[in-house]
């Protein structure tokens, strides 16, 4: 499984980003081979408009199956990103990514 | 019909809650016992006029601007649609291109310049306007939908269509969006006099500031109403003499007032010495247009 | 650490007044930060002294180069905005009317249209008059409120928390419904909205709640001047109570709320019963913060 986490920095040990959109990185862990990338969304961050929607498109290109934020997905961002396939887990936030991770893999993480 | 050019009055605000709807709809009450006069709320995000007129809804009409609609059949998925939006309202999610209507700023970029035609423009429903007749008065209400991040194209519709259809008034009064930001001066361009409401006290002299900026940067005439008068302290009052900005009227401070306006009363006849007022703020603006 | 919103919806109902006696009751375990940056007032109260100001931009604008335009017209005419016209035979941007879209740029044949960054603001980083940290910002005239001068003075007060280990943030929340105020509330731990027993006051604290429950936010709610109105007023209390929003308390008009803002002083400051009413609501939110971890 492929996992993404909306992250305020770029290591296991950053914090969730509680906004999907104006989220500063996207990092991703594989489960299968353990490697992890961080993508910078710094660009997305600083739009005036439209970062809800800037940032589902990124997701279109990486697919992964589960995210783990904070808040949740926006209006217009859940709408963009239902026709992917992958599970969201919210309410994150105050976590590191990795402590993250584990909740999640506990069933300590809320669904939508 | 006569040939002269309704007079155009509106009512703005630095911010929300300081009596812009209070007077908006007062005033256009009171004027319509003796004028031809049109009320239109342009307060799109907020429309709250028709808390206080009641009448008869003649029509609703539905209101459009133009969006970029997917031809799947057509595409061939290249994503400058994506690259070309500023506002990512056009966005290639997989295999699909996807519009998110309510940013589109309507800009028709990405369809004229999509190499395959895939993206023409249609129409979608922006809001709606309410054409309302309560007695002498005639009241447009401009609502726009929920969710619809774009109060501007909204206003500049409903200006168009006060010029093609209902010049046929005497006054016109305009109840503006509140603050500084762009729906303000879409709202007040096309008038001919800006009256600014505001309270005595600190936060109202600061939001009153900002407010007369936007207003400057239009290079229109203004008067201040100072609503709530006697509850706070001279910053207003001082400030505009010294920006020699007239203050046009003063609406005391009153818990008649206020209870009235929350049950959604008007209080024009309720309130002794309110229709004075009145008189005060449209004979000011007569002789300022006049001399102008 | 905590993040305490004050958000009200509706204009006028009190909200900066209480955020910035919040402040003052918070002392220095707390960095303020004030996000109705369309119409910033809590430095009225709390008197920062604007001592770090950064220049912030915000989405982009259409500026010609007249050395390199070939006077065409081609961008004129594909600008749905009107935002270019024609002086002395030179064309410019109207740069109240140019909304950004880029258009221009793209068709324009001898590249002498850029997209600028356009200038949308100032952000402080300033110290209070009791000398806590506070961020806040001023919006250009003219200038678009998006979610993002929000954040950015969100993140700035968040980074300045977590450096300076306080135990709480307190925002004085953006107005309305839209996209500033979902920015004010990512991250909240909880809410206080300020109300008033009026029709535009119920209706618009019902439109801000919406926005607040997607977000699982837990609130209370403070009725303000609830005597002007008794019928509203009850009609709000029961909306609370179905809602599951916390109570917290019931203001009478009060004119010392305006007696305060003239003396520059938070209602926490004055001497009259609003100063042990807004300390029993810090009390309650607290209690509310601690029982939840």
């Amino acid at each position: 499984m492929k996992i993404a986490f909306t992250a305020s920095g770029t290591s296991w040990d950053s914090m969730i980003d509680p906004r999907f959109g104006r989220t500063a990185y996207i990092f991703l862990f594989d489960e299968e081979t353990g490697q992890t990338s961080a993508i910078d969304n710094s660009a997305v961050k600083n739009e005036a408009h439209g970062a809800g929607t800037a940032t589902s498109e990124k997701f279109y290109e990486l697919k992964p199956d589960v995210l783990i934020t904070g808040n949740g997905p926006g209006e217009t961002a859940a709408k963009a990103l239902k026709h992917l396939n992958m599970k969201i887990f919210v309410n994150a936030h105050d976590l590191t990514l990795k402590q993250a991770y584990e909740k999640m893999k506990n069933g300590e993480l809320q669904e939508i | 019909m006569t040939e002269k050019k309704p007079l155009k009055i509106a009512i703005a605000s630095g911010k929300g809650g300081t009596g812009k709807t209070l007077l908006a709809t007062n005033l256009a009450a009171w004027l319509a016992i003796s004028e031809s006069t049109l009320l239109v709320d342009l307060d799109v995000e907020e429309p709250n006029d028709f808390i206080f007129i009641n009448g008869n809804t003649e029509s609703i009409t539905d209101q459009f601007k133009m969006i970029p609609g997917w031809d799947a059949s057509k595409c061939s998925l290249c994503g400058n649609c994506s690259a070309v939006c500023k506002y990512h309202t056009v966005v290639k999610l997989g295999t699909m291109i996807a519009v998110f209507d309510e940013l589109c700023h309507s800009c028709y970029a990405c369809s004229e310049l999509c190499p395959e035609n895939a993206l023409p423009m249609k129409p979608r429903k922006m809001g709606e306007i309410s054409n309302i007749t309560a007695g002498n008065l005639t009241f447009l209400e401009s609502r726009l939908r929920v969710g619809e991040e774009q109060a501007v194209p909204l206003i500049n519709k409903t200006h168009s269509l006060v010029k093609n259809e209902f010049m046929n008034f005497t006054v016109q009064i305009f109840d503006c969006p509140p603050g500084t930001t762009c729906p303000v001066i879409a709202a007040t361009k096309h008038t001919d006099f800006v009256i600014l409401v505001t309270e005595p006290t600190p936060f109202g002299l600061n939001d009153l500031k900002l407010a007369v900026e936007t207003i400057q940067q239009l290079k229109k005439p203004m008067g201040v109403v100072i609503n709530r008068f006697g509850m706070g302290d001279q910053g207003v009052e001082e400030f505009c003499v010294n920006a020699g900005i007239p203050v046009l009227a003063r609406i005391p401070f009153s818990r008649k007032i206020t209870g009235l306006y929350s049950s959604g009363t008007l209080v024009y006849d309720k309130i002794e010495g309110f229709d004075r007022a009145m008189k005060d703020i449209v004979q000011f603006i007569q002789k300022s247009i006049s001399n102008a | 650490m905590h993040e305490i919103v004050v958000l009200s919806g509706k204009g006028g109902t009190g909200k900066t007044s209480v955020a910035a006696a919040l402040a003052v009751l918070a002392g220095n375990k707390a960095v303020i930060a004030d996000c109705d940056v369309d119409a910033a007032n809590m430095h009225l109260l709390l008197q920062p002294d604007f001592a770090l100001g950064t220049e912030f931009y915000s989405g982009e604008q259409a500026e010609i180069d007249p050395e390199l335009c070939i006077q065409c017209g081609k961008c004129a005419d594909v600008c749905r905005f009107d935002a270019i016209e024609t002086l002395d035979g030179k064309y410019y941007v109207k740069k109240l009317d140019c909304e950004g879209c880029g258009y221009c740029e793209k068709v324009c044949p001898s590249e002498a249209i850029t997209m600028k960054e356009r200038k949308s603001g100032q952000v402080y980083i300033s110290k209070t008059r009791m000398q806590n940290t506070m961020v806040h910002a001023r919006l250009d005239i003219g200038a678009d409120n998006s979610g993002k001068l929000v954040t950015k003075v969100k993140n700035e007060a968040k980074k300045l928390a977590v450096e300076n280990k306080k135990d709480f943030i307190i925002v004085d929340g953006s107005p309305g419904i839209g996209c500033p105020v979902v920015s004010s509330l990512a991250g909240a731990t909880y809410v206080i909205l300020v109300t008033e027993p009026t029709q535009s006051g119920l209706h618009d604290l019902e439109r801000v709640w919406q926005v607040i429950k997607k977000f699982r936010i837990p609130a209370g709610c403070i009725i303000n001047k609830s005597d002007l109105n008794e019928e509203k007023t009850s009609e709000i209390r029961t909306f609370i109570h179905q809602e599951k929003i916390d109570f917290l308390t019931e203001i009478p008009y009060n004119d010392n709320f305006t007696k305060s803002m003239i003396e520059g002083k938070t209602i926490a400051e004055s001497q009259t019963m609003l100063k042990p009413l807004i300390e029993n609501i810090w009390k309650q939110v607290n209690e509310k913060l601690t029982n939840k971890n």
